[in-house]
């Protein structure tokens, strides 16, 4: 990327950003690596209970080789406005688009892995421009999408130390610099994380956060859960289930995040295959399934076990791994993982006004009694019909209605 | 014979183009920025496995490895529908006693090749003829050069089973059994399943401490010295584990694919064997037999059978078969057990933990070197241990 070095006053600036165009010869190259890609057998099972099936990898990747064009995004993201600016001796990359609507609220939207600004692109429209999208004005939002620190765009730290409360206080400089004395904070998976230690933190100018990724489970439910013990007695039906989701994310699905959380640097071959890339970061699961059924559904091309792709497809996918493959930043990102000490989804204590919305896909639907005890200003409380994990990426317009409504009370 | 117990013999012979294949990929891996620290707490360190793939690239001989393996008779043979590859070795002494002894993970018969002659030709070796071995070395199901299963069930238990058809098959009705590792795993199995001719076994690896729940209480410095190690072992080193025992498939990608990605996530099995292995590569100082081409005889075998996925599903049957048996009582370990604790393992065992696993504990031993790939690094050692621990058996 061309960022224009000089005397540190210069590295603050907010500079304009190109994507760079990416070289034919590396883009040939990628497709050559994918097409000779060697094979594992099948798994050994019918269903996804051993990672993700050949077959998904395969038809993917054949897409990927053979019809798949990144100019198509380079484009797509190239007609929105790009800046770079250093915070705390790293160039952080987002997106700035400010609504036409003056009174708009600011909104620093934070992705998450295995994603990046991809997953927020068609967001962009419905919260700066909700008249087009069926909204009224003053829905309005001025919108900020950064890259994470060692993620797409944005740099990667070369020593220890860029945590989840370093990243939410750099976003509030963010925010700041860009002239927004007062602003709003969204957020999920990573994103989620990053805006409720923004919460936490409570700096001067936050008015609030929505996150769709809510830390709630309480401790004593936390500590049952450690232990692999059953439900404890006193949960209600909502809490219950909630528990058994928990439970499963615990047993089958979080070994990404444990093997990222304590040996990221292990895995540096995924920065050598693109296959093997495109799997370890397929591999991130939801209440449905592992890879996300939404996922499944997009790169299937049809809806898997009643699972809608919603308006995630296949090129979406690619647009968001090729990403990586292109920043060279899979094992950069894998670092926040070791980065990390917090158990993002144990209970936070958020004082600010929070709005959350609980995903019926998301690893596990917060129930609102627990949500209410860790966001003590809970202004907004849904439970959507739709979306999972992904849920701006799969399901756009609810989720622009939730943030809409969530975020609605915070307006004067 | 009929074919399906027929006994082929077997050799190795990878195409040109297949080892070809491996240097160019090697030579045009794309490569991750470096880790943020100073050591290994972040995973493998990117100069070592640098270091690593110019060695493979430049300096590595695969042919000599392959030379290395077909000096030794070597076979295949169908057993519950798959090939099992092993090699087998008959002791020129009379009233050599059989031993089958299996490899673990991330290994293969390449960690055994230097205690065949200790243990098949003792005195040539500085030991007793009455201390021989007839020895077989079989690949685990999905390693090596033996088949890949194509169904689920290829548990401890049932590789357990297959180790006695193959002795049985060889014509061996009285024998003993030894592993570390997951080798370990099948080798206790064996220890359960008390097949006819099985005498005893040896085994240098505490499974159930690792992979079960938590280990006894203990009060000795020993006890709580093992605790402390396994726990800082869960902490921090068990990524790959849990990876392989849920998601082998999706890591299988990658350790498929590319060379340099097998070779990061098979030297980071433990922090022992990463130290020195590091340092046979960026220092030039092999531990013992742990050296850089046996490493990467080691890793090019996985490379070159394309097993490394197959490898890593053997800790998904591992954790489905415990999570099917869970709360029910195994049958007792009967037969005489021999264990040895190496130092720079995992954990050191101790006595008392492993007198509870096994009540008929005839041999225990603190060897004074050697880690988790104990007869890989200490050939002559580990030889010294098995002799000693089943020579109460002959």
């Amino acid at each position: 990327m061309s960022v224009t070095t000089g005397n540190p006053v210069d590295a603050t600036a907010i500079r304009p950003f190109m994507i760079p165009r990416v070289p034919d010869g590396e883009l040939e190259a990628l497709r050559a690596r994918i097409a000779a890609t060697r094979w594992p057998d099948q798994e050994t099972v019918t269903d996804d209970s051993q990672g993700v099936p050949l077959a998904m990898v395969q038809e993917l990747a054949g897409y990927w080789a053979a019809d798949y064009d990144w100019r198509r995004c380079e484009a797509k993201l190239n007609a929105l406005p790009h800046f770079v600016t250093e915070i705390d001796g790293l160039d952080i990359h987002f997106i700035h688009v400010r609504s036409r609507h003056e009174e708009a609220l600011p909104l620093i939207v934070t992705h998450g892995w295995p994603g990046s600004i991809i997953e927020q692109l068609k967001i962009i429209g419905p919260l700066t421009d909700p008249t087009a999208h069926g909204a009224p004005a003053s829905d309005a939002f001025h919108l900020v999408i950064p890259s994470l620190p060692g993620y797409g765009y944005s740099g990667k730290p070369r020593a220890t130390g860029w945590d989840v409360p370093r990243i939410a206080r750099a976003w509030v400089v963010l925010m700041k610099r860009l002239g927004y004395l007062q602003f709003a904070a969204q957020g999920g998976d990573w994103g989620g994380a990053v805006s409720n230690v923004m919460g936490q933190q409570a700096p001067s100018g936050l008015l609030g956060i929505h996150v769709n990724f809510p830390g709630t489970i309480p401790p004593d439910v936390a500590t049952a859960l450690q232990a692999g013990a059953p439900p404890p007695a006193s949960l209600s039906a909502d809490e219950r289930r909630a528990y058994e989701q928990l439970a499963i994310l615990y047993a089958k699905r979080r070994a990404y995040s444990s093997m990222m959380g304590t040996r990221p640097q292990t895995l540096t071959g995924i920065a050598d295959s693109p296959v093997g890339l495109a799997a370890w970061l397929l591999d991130h699961g939801d209440s449905y399934g592992q890879p996300a059924a939404p996922v499944t559904s997009a790169v299937l091309g049809h809806t898997v076990n009643g699972h809608l792709a919603g308006a995630l497809t296949r090129d979406d996918v690619l647009d968001n791994i090729t990403l990586y493959w292109l920043t060279n930043t899979a094992i950069s990102a894998a670092r926040l993982y070791w980065e990390n000490k917090l158990a993002l989804y144990n209970a936070v204590s958020v004082s600010v006004p929070a709005a959350v919305s609980a995903f019926p896909g998301e690893g596990y639907q917060a129930p609102r009694s627990w949500t209410e005890r860790a966001y003590h200003h809970l202004i907004y409380y849904n439970q959507p019909d739709q979306g999972g994990h992904f849920a701006a990426w799969e399901q756009p317009q609810i989720f622009s209605e939730e943030v809409r409504a969530g975020l609605r009370p915070l307006r004067k | 014979m009929s074919g399906e117990t027929e006994i082929r013999p077997f050799r190795v012979d990878m195409p040109d183009e297949a080892i070809a294949d491996l240097r160019r990929r090697i030579a045009t891996a794309r490569w991750p920025s470096r880790e943020l620290v100073a050591d290994r707490s972040q995973g493998v360190q990117l100069a070592t496995v640098r270091e690593l793939a110019r060695y493979w690239t430049t300096e590595y001989d695969w042919r000599r490895c392959e030379a290395k393996l077909n000096a030794l008779p070597q076979f295949t043979t169908q057993i519950h529908g798959v090939d099992i590859h092993f090699i087998h070795v008959r002791s020129k002494a009379a009233d050599a006693l059989p031993l089958i002894m299996t490899h673990g993970w991330p290994g293969s018969v390449i960690e055994l090749l230097e205690v065949v002659g200790p243990l098949a030709d003792p005195t040539a070796h500085g030991g007793r003829a009455e201390d021989a071995f007839d020895l077989v070395l079989p690949s685990l199901p999905g390693y090596g050069f033996s088949g890949e299963p194509a169904d689920v069930g290829w548990d401890p238990g049932r590789i357990a089973s297959a180790w006695a058809v193959l002795m049985d098959r060889l014509g061996y009705t009285r024998y003993v059994a030894q592993g570390g590792d997951q080798g370990a795993g099948v080798t206790d199995a064996m220890g359960r399943q008390a097949p006819e001719g099985l005498a005893g076994i040896h085994l240098n690896f505490l499974r159930d401490a690792l992979a079960g729940g938590n280990p006894p209480a203990g009060s000795s410095a020993e006890e709580r010295a093992a605790l402390a190690a396994i726990t800082a072992f869960k902490t921090g080193g068990f990524g790959y584990f849990l990876e392989q025992a849920t998601r082998p498939q999706t890591i299988g990608y990658a350790l498929l694919d590319s060379p340099v990605a097998l070779a990061a996530w098979m030297l980071d099995h433990d922090t022992d064997s990463y130290e020195k292995i590091s340092r046979a590569f960026i220092d030039g100082q092999p531990s013992g037999g742990l050296t850089r081409d046996h490493v990467l005889d080691n890793i090019s075998v996985y490379w070159l059978t394309g097993t490394g996925a197959s490898a890593a599903r053997s800790y998904w049957e591992g954790g489905r078969a415990a999570a099917l048996s869970a709360g029910q009582a195994r049958p007792e370990v009967k037969l005489p057990v021999g264990f040895t604790t190496f130092p720079d393992e995992i954990f050191r065992a101790p006595r008392s933990w492993v007198e509870k696993a096994y009540p008929n504990l005839i041999y225990f031993h603190e060897a004074a070197r050697g880690g988790h790939f104990a007869a890989w690094e200490e050939p002559e050692l580990f030889a010294t241990e098995i002799r000693a621990a089943f020579a109460p058996l002959r």
